[in-house]
Parts: C-alpha cells; sequence; structure tokens
C-alpha cells in the first residue's frame, strides 16, 4: 500500500508539469491581453506596462522564468490586482473556500449518504420515493438558483439569517454552505443508492441477514463498505470541483474565497492568477483522486489483495 | 467448433432472452413507463414546435412586457412580450438535444476510456488515468473561450465541449467498477474461455456494471442542460433570440420576485424531464440487473 | 428507520433556527450609533495607488482617502478649495499657480508641498509608469512629449514648484476643464518617501498602499483592507477640514452580485448601493419615501458600425438603422425609464452644451433610405451582425434592437455575444460590422466626447476618417477665444459626424442608487460624484419597505 501511494505521488510530478506547461501555452494564445481595457490603452503605456511585467521578452523565456520563480515557490505578481502577489492572493482565499468546501461536503455526506442508504433499504416504496425526488429536485437546482431562492426565504421573508458575508454576521456561514452542498447532496444520495441497491443483492449479504443480524448491522457492517465505493470514486474529484465549483455561492454571498479568483482570473487573463490558481488546483486534484481510490481500494475487498502484491 | 465460437453462441443466446427478460420487467414498472411516456410526449412536442407554437419566437410587444398566465399567453410573457409557451417549446429543442447527444459523446467516452483503463490496468491503466487528472485540472474557463476563437459559434461544438469535459467522471466511476468486475468467476470464466478482451468488456463487463452508468447518466443529463446555459451565456453555443430551458432558467432566477412564472415553468420543464428520465433510468436499472434477474 | 429519517427534517430546522435566532442588530443600526456609512462598492478594486488604477469601483475609494488641488462640488459640480486653498488663472488662461492650504497634511503629519505634486506628476507622465490615465495630464505643456519619450527630461514640462506652497502649471492651450481634472485620481499627489520605501519611483506593484504603509492626504485613511471582503475607512485625524467631516469611517463591500446587493440594501446591511436591478425599479419608484434614487449621467451607449464593412461601408444603410429604432419605446419598456434615448454622441446639457438633433424615429423614411442604398424591402441584404459582451443589459438592448430593424426594415440581423477580452480584442482588431459601446465622461466638457471620433484616435474603431472634423476637434476649438466660439465649433464638428453616422447613438445613461433614509449628503449630479467627508447619518430613520 506505501509502496502504491508513494508511486502515484512520484507521477503527480509528470501530471503536473504538463498542466502547467499546457496551461501557460493555452493561456497566452487567447485572445486580448491583461492590460486591454474598455478605453484604449496608448502604445506607449501598453509597452511600459509589459516592461514592468517582463511580458516583452520572447515566450519560452517567460516560461522558463516562471518554471524558475515556481521552483522557488513563488507565483509571481498578479496582473490585475498591482501591489499583490499570487501567493497572497491564494493564501487569503484559500482558508475561506477550504471552510466553506469543508462545511458543504459534509453537509452533502451527511445528507446524501442518509438519503440514499434508506432510499436503498425499501425501493419503490415511499421512504425511496421521497428523499429520491427531493434528491431530483437538488440536481435540477443550480446554485444560481437555490443561492438566492434560499436568501428570499431565510433571509428576506423569515429574516432568521444574513443575506452575505463570511464570519461578518452570526449564522452567516449557513446559506452558503447549503447552497453548494445541496447539489454534492443529491449526487451523492443517487449514487449511493445505487451502490447500496448493488451491494444488498449480493450473496454475501444474503447470508448475513440469513444468519439473523439486525438490519442496521448488516448495512453499517457489510453493505456501506461496498456500497459507497461509486461515491468514493465520485468524491475525489467533486471536492477539487467543489474549490472551482464555489465560484457562484462567493459571488451571490460576497465569500472572500478562491472561486472568485480561479473564474474571474480568466477573463481578466490574469496570467499569473491563471496559472497559480491551476497549479494549486491540479496539485489538490491528484491528491484528491489519490485519496479517493485508496479508499475505494480499502473498501474493496476484491482490489486489496491486488495492493499487497505491490503497485 | 472452436470454444470461443461456443462461447460467443451461449453468449448471443442468453443476451437475447436477456434483453427480452428486461423489457418484460420494464414494461410493469410503473413509474418507468410512465417517465418514458412522458419523455415521448415531449420530445414529440419539441418535434412538433414550428407547427404547434402558439406563437413566432421572435415577436415581441415591448408594450406589453412581462404579464402573468391568461388566455392569450398560457404560460404569461417575458419582458420582451414573447409568449413563455412558445419560448419553452422552442427552448426544449435545444435543451434536449444538447442533454441528449452531449451526454451520450461523454459516455461513449467516458465508459469506453474507463473499461479499457481498469480491464488493461498496469501502465495503460496508469498512463490513461493520469491523462485523465490532466484535463480535470486544465483551467475549463480558458479552455471554452479557446474554443470559442478557433471554431466560431457553432452548435455542434457546444455538444463537443461539453462532452469533453463530462466525461472525465464517467471514467473514473466506471474504471473503479470493472476493477472490482475482472476479478468476478463470471470474467476469469470468459477469460479461460479465451474471448477477446474487447468482448469481454463490452459483452461482460459494461453490462453488468449498468447500474453506476445508468445512474450517473440521468445525473449527467440536467447537468449538461445547466453547463450549455452558461456556454451559451459566455458565447459558445446558441445566440438569441434563440433560447433553451438553461437560459430561460437564468434570466427567471433574476427575476424571481418580480415575474415568478419566467422561473416557475422553465423550471417544470426542466424538472418533468429530469423525473422521467430518472423513473425510466430507474427502471432500466432494475429490469436490466443482471444479478438481481438470477432469482 | 423511517422514522429516524422522518425526525431529521425538523432537527436539522431546529439547528437551523437556534443558530439563526438573535442575528441582532443591522449594519445599518449598528453604523448609524457608531458614525460608520455601509457603502456597497461594486466590486474589489484593483488597488488604491492613484497613478495606477482605473474604473469606478477604485474611484470612490481613492477619493476618500486622497484629496486633489481642486474638488468639485457635490451639488454643482463646480471646482472648490482641496489641497490648495486657493488659485489664479492668467489672462490667456494657459498658466494655472496653485497655492497649497498650509494646513494641508500628509496622513503621517508631514506638511503637503509644490514638489509632491511635481514629484507625483512625474510619476504619472513616466514612460516606464505605464499609467493608463496619463493622457488626464496631456494637456500640460510637453507633457506628452515625456510619455512618449520624446523628451527625458521632466524640468521640461510645464509644472514648477516656485516654493513649498506655490505649484505653477503651464499649458500648452487654454482647457477649460482643467480645474475639473484636479479632481481626478491620476492628478493626485502621493507621498514620495513612503513609494521610494518600497520601491522606484515608476514601480506599479509595490505593497505601498497597503494598511500600515500608506501615506495619504485625504478625509478618511485607511483602516483595513480584506481582499473580496471589505475595506474598511476611518476619518483622519490631520485632515485639513476635518471638523467638517462627519462620518467616523465607511465600509466598502465589493458588491459585484447586483441581486445579492439590493437584497443587502433591503436586510438593512447596506446604506447604499452601486447600482440597482432593473426589473426592481418600478416597484421602489411606487414607494413612499422612495430610497431610490435617478439622475442624469454623463455618458452615452451606442452602436460602432464599421465603415469599412458592407453593408455597413453604406452611409444610406447606416442612416436606415437609425431611423429604424424606436428609442423612446426601448427606453420606456425594456429599460423602464432609466435611461434617456439618445440621437448623439455628446449628452444633453454638458456644462450648457447640447448637442443636434438630427433625426428621430421613422421607419418609412428608414426604408425610403434602404432602397436608395439597394436593398428595396431588404431584398439583397447580406445580413448583419451585432456584437455585445456578456452582460444581460447588452443583451436585452441587442435582442430589442435586432427584432425593430427586422421588424421595420425587413432584413436578417444576427446577434452575437463574446466574452469581455474577446470582445475588445474584435473591437480593437475591427473585426466586426456593429458592435455595442458606451463611453462615460472623465470630465464634463463635449471635448471628451467628440475627440473620440478623430482619424485614427484609439477609441474610433468605426474607422470613420474626416479632415475637417480633425482640424476642428485638435486645432480650431482649443483656439477658441470664448466659450460660445467654442461650442458652435462643437456643433458644427458633431453635426458633420452625426450625418455620416460611424456610430448609432441609442441611449444617455443615468446613475441609479438605493440610499438609506438616514443617510443625507449624496447629491445627484452627472459625475455621480461623491464626497464622502460631506455625507451624514441621521440614526432612527426606518426604511419603509411597504406591504410587498
Amino acid at each position: 500500500m506505501v509502496r502504491f501511494i508513494l508511486w502515484r505521488l512520484l507521477q503527480a510530478i509528470p501530471v503536473i508539469f504538463v498542466v502547467i506547461t499546457a496551461t501557460f501555452f493555452l493561456v497566452r494564445s487567447a485572445p486580448g491581453g491583461p492590460f486591454d481595457s474598455e478605453k484604449a490603452v496608448l502604445p506607449e503605456v501598453k509597452r511600459a506596462l509589459e516592461a514592468q511585467y517582463k511580458l516583452d521578452l520572447p515566450l519560452h523565456e517567460q516560461y522558463f522564468a516562471y518554471l524558475g520563480d515556481l521552483g522557488n515557490g513563488d507565483l509571481g505578481p498578479s496582473f490585475k490586482y498591482p501591489g499583490r502577489s499570487v501567493n497572497e492572493i491564494l493564501g487569503s482565499g484559500l482558508p475561506v473556500t477550504a471552510e466553506l468546501g469543508l462545511y458543504a461536503l459534509t453537509f452533502a455526506l451527511f445528507v446524501g449518504v442518509l438519503a440514499g442508504v434508506f432510499a436503498a433499504l425499501k425501493p419503490n416504496t415511499r421512504q425511496d420515493f421521497i428523499p429520491m425526488g427531493m434528491a431530483m429536485i437538488g440536481i435540477c437546482m443550480p446554485s444560481f438558483l437555490l443561492g438566492p431562492l434560499l436568501v428570499l426565504v431565510f433571509g428576506i421573508y423569515l429574516d432568521w439569517l444574513p443575506i452575505a458575508g463570511w464570519g461578518d454576521l452570526p449564522g452567516d456561514k449557513i446559506l452558503p454552505s447549503i447552497t453548494l452542498g445541496s447539489a454534492y447532496a443529491a449526487y451523492i444520495a443517487r449514487l449511493s443508492r445505487a451502490g447500496m441497491l448493488e451491494i444488498l443483492s449480493q450473496d454475501y449479504i444474503r447470508t448475513a441477514r440469513a444468519k439473523g443480524l439486525p438490519e442496521w448491522q448488516v448495512v453499517t457492517q457489510h453493505a456501506l463498505r461496498g456500497g459507497l465505493i461509486p461515491v468514493i470514486a465520485f468524491l475525489g474529484p467533486a471536492f477539487a470541483g467543489l474549490l472551482a465549483g464555489s465560484f457562484v455561492v462567493e459571488t451571490i454571498f460576497q465569500i472572500p474565497g478562491l472561486g472568485r479568483f480561479y473564474v474571474q482570473a480568466a477573463f481578466n487573463r490574469d496570467y499569473t492568477m491563471i496559472l497559480g490558481t491551476t497549479v494549486f488546483l491540479s496539485t489538490l486534484i491528484v491528491f484528491f483522486n489519490l485519496i479517493s481510490d485508496v479508499i475505494a481500494a480499502w473498501l474493496n475487498p476484491r482490489l486489496r489483495a491486488q495492493f499487497k502484491g505491490g503497485a | 467448433m472452436s470454444t470461443q465460437d461456443i462461447a460467443s453462441l451461449v453468449e448471443a443466446e442468453e443476451g437475447a432472452s436477456l434483453w427480452n427478460d428486461a423489457w418484460l420487467r420494464l414494461k410493469k414498472n410503473r413509474a418507468a413507463v410512465t417517465g418514458g411516456v412522458v419523455l415521448v410526449v415531449m420530445v414529440v412536442l419539441v418535434l412538433l414546435t414550428p407547427w404547434i407554437a402558439p406563437y413566432s419566437y421572435e415577436a415581441q410587444n415591448l408594450d406589453l412586457g412581462a404579464t402573468p398566465p391568461s388566455a392569450a399567453h398560457w404560460l404569461g410573457t417575458d419582458i420582451f412580450g414573447r409568449d413563455l409557451l412558445t419560448q419553452i417549446l422552442y427552448g426544449g429543442r435545444i435543451s434536449l438535444a444538447v442533454g441528449f447527444i452531449a451526454t451520450a459523446v461523454a459516455l461513449v467516452i467516458g465508459v469506453t476510456w474507463g473499461a479499457v483503463a481498469g480491464y488493461v490496468g498496469g501502465r495503460v491503466d496508469e498512463l490513461m488515468m493520469r491523462f485523465v487528472d490532466i484535463l480535470y485540472a486544465l483551467p475549463f474557463m480558458i479552455f471554452i473561450i479557446l474554443l470559442m476563437v478557433v471554431f466560431g459559434r457553432n452548435i455542434l461544438l457546444l455538444f463537443l465541449a461539453i462532452g469533453a469535459v463530462e466525461w472525465l467522471t464517467m471514467a473514473r466511476i466506471m474504471r473503479t467498477q470493472v476493477q472490482s468486475l475482472r476479478q468476478q468467476e463470471f470474467v476469469e470464466a470468459a477469460v479461460s474461455l479465451g474471448l477477446a478482451p474487447a468482448a469481454i468488456i463490452f459483452r461482460h463487463i459494461i453490462p453488468n456494471a449498468i447500474g453506476p452508468i445508468i445512474v450517473y447518466t440521468t445525473l449527467t443529463i440536467p447537468s449538461v442542460m445547466l453547463l450549455e446555459a452558461f456556454l451559451s451565456f459566455l458565447g459558445l453555443g446558441i445566440q438569441p433570440p434563440q433560447t433553451s430551458w438553461g437560459l430561460l432558467i437564468s434570466y427567471g432566477a433574476e427575476t424571481m420576485e418580480e415575474y415568478p412564472w419566467l422561473l416557475i415553468f422553465p423550471g417544470a420543464a426542466l424538472t418533468i424531464t429530469l423525473f422521467s428520465l430518472n423513473f425510466l433510468g430507474d427502471g432500466l436499472r432494475d429490469a436490466l440487473d443482471v444479478r438481481g434477474s438470477k432469482d | 428507520m423511517m422514522r429516524l429519517f422522518q425526525s431529521l427534517i425538523p432537527a436539522s430546522a431546529l439547528v437551523v433556527l437556534l443558530t439563526a435566532c438573535g442575528s441582532g442588530e443591522s449594519n445599518v443600526e449598528s453604523g448609524n450609533r457608531e458614525g460608520y456609512l455601509h457603502y456597497g462598492n461594486g466590486a474589489e478594486p484593483q488597488g488604491l495607488d492613484p497613478q495606477v488604477v482605473t474604473g469606478v469601483p477604485e474611484n470612490h475609494i481613492v477619493r476618500a482617502l486622497f484629496e486633489g488641488l481642486a474638488v468639485k462640488n457635490p451639488k454643482t459640480l463646480e471646482p472648490e478649495p482641496g489641497v490648495a486653498e486657493r488659485w489664479e488663472i492668467s489672462e490667456d488662461g494657459t498658466v494655472y499657480t496653485f497655492y497649497i492650504n498650509p494646513e494641508a497634511k500628509w496622513s503621517n503629519g508631514e506638511a503637503m508641498t509644490a514638489s509632491d505634486y511635481v514629484w507625483s506628476w512625474n510619476r504619472a507622465l513616466h514612460p516606464d509608469t505605464g499609467s493608463l490615465y496619463a493622457y488626464m495630464l496631456y494637456p500640460i505643456k510637453n507633457s506628452e512629449a515625456y510619455s512618449k519619450r520624446e523628451i527625458t527630461d521632466f524640468n521640461e514640462v510645464g509644472v514648477k514648484a516656485l516654493d513649498d506652497q506655490t505649484l505653477q502649471v503651464t499649458l500648452n492651450a487654454p482647457t477649460p476643464y482643467f480645474l475639473q481634472l484636479m479632481d481626478h485620481y491620476s492628478s493626485f499627489a502621493v507621498h514620495p518617501e513612503t513609494l521610494l520605501k518600497y520601491g522606484k519611483m515608476t514601480d506599479r506593484f509595490t505593497p505601498w498602499t497597503r494598511v500600515g504603509s500608506i501615506v495619504s492626504n485625504g478625509p478618511f485613511t485607511l483602516e483595513e483592507w480584506s481582499l473580496n471582503r471589505r475595506i474598511i475607512i476611518k476619518k483622519s485625524e490631520h485632515y485639513w477640514d476635518r471638523d467638517n467631516v462627519a462620518l467616523n469611517g465607511v465600509y466598502f463591500y465589493p458588491t459585484e452580485n447586483v441581486v445579492s446587493e439590493e437584497r443587502m440594501f433591503r436586510a438593512e446591511q447596506l446604506h447604499y448601493t452601486a447600482v440597482v436591478p432593473l426589473d426592481k425599479i418600478p416597484d421602489y419608484r411606487t414607494r413612499e419615501n422612495s430610497p431610490y434614487v435617478q439622475s442624469p449621467y454623463l455618458g452615452t451607449y451606442y452602436y460602432l458600425v464599421n465603415t469599412d464593412r458592407p453593408p455597413v461601408d453604406n452611409v444610406l444603410v447606416r442612416q436606415a438603422l437609425s431611423y429604424a429604432l424606436d428609442r423612446d419605446k426601448l427606453t420606456r419598456t425594456v429599460l423602464q425609464d432609466t435611461a434617456i434615448a439618445a440621437y448623439s454622441i455628446t449628452p444633453p446639457d454638458t456644462l450648457g452644451y447640447n448637442p443636434p438633433k438630427l433625426f428621430s424615429y421613422d421607419p418609412s423614411k428608414a426604408r425610403d433610405l434602404l432602397a436608395a442604398a439597394g436593398y428595396p424591402n431588404g431584398e439583397g441584404w447580406p445580413g448583419l451582425e451585432i456584437i455585445y459582451n456578456t452582460q444581460e443589459a447588452h443583451r436585452k438592448i441587442a435582442v430589442a434592437v435586432q427584432q425593430m430593424w427586422k421588424k421595420e426594415l425587413n432584413i436578417d440581423i444576427t446577434i452575437a455575444n463574446q466574452e469581455w477580452k474577446v470582445y475588445l480584442n474584435s473591437v480593437s482588431q475591427r473585426e466586426f460590422q456593429v458592435a455595442r459601446r458606451g463611453w462615460i465622461g472623465d470630465y464634463v466638457d463635449p471635448n471628451n466626447f467628440l475627440d473620440l471620433f478623430i482619424t485614427d484616435g484609439g477609441n474610433n474603431n468605426t474607422g470613420y476618417a474626416n479632415d475637417i472634423y480633425d482640424e476642428i476637434i485638435l486645432e480650431r476649438a482649443p483656439k477658441a477665444k470664448t466659450r460660445e466660439a467654442r461650442y458652435s465649433l462643437f456643433t458644427e464638428a458633431e453635426t458633420m459626424m452625426m450625418n455620416d453616422m460611424p456610430i448609432i447613438p441609442i441611449y444617455t445613461y443615468t446613475s441609479k442608487h438605493l440610499i438609506h433614509p438616514s443617510v443625507e449628503g449624496i447629491y445627484p449630479n452627472l459625475m455621480d460624484s461623491l464626497n464622502l467627508k460631506y455625507v451624514t447619518l441621521h440614526p432612527g430613520r426606518r426604511l419603509d419597505m411597504g406591504s410587498n
């Protein structure tokens, strides 16, 4: 197992390198530059700006310079926010988005797994239809709709919770967490129901039931393990996607997180910011995909045997 | 006759009866049948739209503006005074087409990719899955902007772009499934009978992993429809006055307090479609469940 | 099992309730008590360095932290003393002498000097700085040459510190709007020692504007700057007119989402909003003591026409398109009466100047013009595409315009939205037929609108080239002796340009805000210019949201 993890970590290096290189050249080939604005930029001003940010050097020199800085942990200055480094912006947004993501995912896992498991226990009954119907609505409901709707009900009509902010007013973290988490909750509910149905029909579960084990023990000790494999496979990319996808929620609720920068950097052609967020995100994705593969393997007795034999 | 021929004969026969059985089981599932019927009605309605739509989809009546449902406009009008029912019918053409075609693209690529990676294993698996990791990590927004610039506006491109993004998770799910199925007796039996890997993957492994595939497909369709709205909003995809359910919903969300009908009716259209898909999907899953069918 | 699940829903509702209860005092209540204004600022500012930033969200904060030599009176927009307690203008209008208020201090207590201005304007104009607004100082003698590296000695530029208190500025030509430029942030002084502590004079990206580092000279000082969360400014102890500053401070919020911003206002989380969603306006208008404030804004929304691309290379086609637009209907319906129909580029009553109105909505004339251009009833029409950058407001206009042209002229029109930078690229490369555009004045003077269309001007983008027009705008108008003579030259030029129709004007902007009844001292004006030092708070006044 340790060898497997080390081997995968080693593979992460070329993956991230390819991502950086591809992003670097893709971004530069997109039309428009970081200094284009609605009012025409005088040619002399544009030249000065490009010189200040070393954009006047040949592209390959810029690329190697970037790699060199990256090696020193320096992601460069932001083009959009003069006076701020990308490191600093990531550092200020990350804790917020991570906290938001953690609450959202906890909410999603709790509600999703619970609903999925209950539904799978009595398929095609009310116990199945009600939570699954809610899950369907959750999937149809994009966050740009759910967020404003929750705000309208809980913030305006009932006046229970703040409209926006993060840590400014008591209770202002509840609505954004639920908004971000509910789409994932719906996915998790569907996936865990399917996974559980698959497992519950298998022989070893029937054996366990035949032995007279109480239903909750069958579920928690035997079925959950295999039944949640699809959920686990989904979770890796979901967690990374959560960070990138928090953009809408962060904008609706005025949350000073990373998601806003991740999306806006592309629109602003803030080259260093795009690369910085991408480096960061690709590391996360590789890492979480690895974790989810490890957990899936650990949950699946047949796969576990494979690891004992090495990578 | 070689052993391989025997095996494929057995397989073919089993396959035919499997589909028959599945069809019979599906017909008994009332929810699935209802879902299927609703879907067929939807598809027929949007296909007939140019002939049955009560108004032209671009004719405006600015002085009328947004009005709630009335006898003249059953579902009300939008801020340009355009008939909402007509908009929803025309929007359905785009949304259903995008939903089905892009999902099919994602499905084909994702399932094949995941199945091959999971079945072959080893270095090939590692390379294929690291490629998936790379695609996950590339900045999506830049990818979209570049697509738009290189290829211009094109509805086919929209399907491709969406399919190209959505297959990744499908591939990961599929691979995990295949890895666990691969070790099972019936696959090992097929291997020992000397069946070609492609045959094993498509005849034995994919049918057995059909449950998660169907579920994930029904999950992908709505996210694809909403993604279409986002891409159209960015300028890739359809252009006004053409519309889609995703776009109608995003416009409606902006004015949910003033003109709630502009959100409710397009939202209902999307929800009904997804519920139907979902019931049909679950029915199919249950009907095709190989293990479930053995008792 | 079922019971457990059923009990889950009320349980989670209970959790929400418990944590929610007692959400307590609103921002407006606490702000009114403590003298802090809660201000929706629209976006996170790019920065706070006066010579680096551009844009509206930056403007509001920078103008609270810094102050120019002369400031605009928020009611009349007339210049009044800022850092300069008085000034003299030479007979011929080309030499300005500013006398700096001896009480004008930096926020570290140091006195401001005339040489601070010389240093700061050197920075603004220096070719290495890359200041996007350098051209705002181009009326100063030799400044353009310095900025273009044609001369390298800043002493040749018409800015001199006669002594610590006296700044003498020499202009190329009498520039009636020059004092207005002194209230634009690009002309503000920065504290030389502070900047040099962090880098060279021309560096754009040193952290000198951070809390604890920044030294400024305005009515407020920077207290907190949390990226994308809020900026807090506090009343300055060293500001010369501190006795007349009523607020203790201001919270600026980067309210990007306009729907959220309006809701924050409704829940009394904000005193003031940067904008108001269009669809909310009719409802706000019907309220008594409405917090909704709308006033004309110095900006024009128009469609650029590429005069080199068929079919719009034909002036008759351009005129036909313009005659076929029912601008009154458009502003009344789609824009909910929040805009004024425009028939020319300069907004009405720009410092007493009114643009010519050469045409009106006339569909039959439009059809005649189209027929004369060779497309009777739209026959043989090769098609036309309108591009706009992705935004809801632009989409609405384009959809309505598209349909008006289709209906009146029976021609095929397509519309296409583009991502912001792609759109900017298309416009500057002139890869379009018709493109949406808006221009907001930097200062109140017709020149700021009319010089857009000089031949090869950076913001022309239409291919419009007219020697006589160029001569009037660049040579004759600046030398005009009286305002009447200058304005009649402008009228002549504008009439010529609008007959050639390289643009299709659509509407004049308005500024739109929601202002809490407890706030006073925010005056509607053409520049949407706000001087926070005049703002006062009056606790106890409630927002009446009616029964809705």
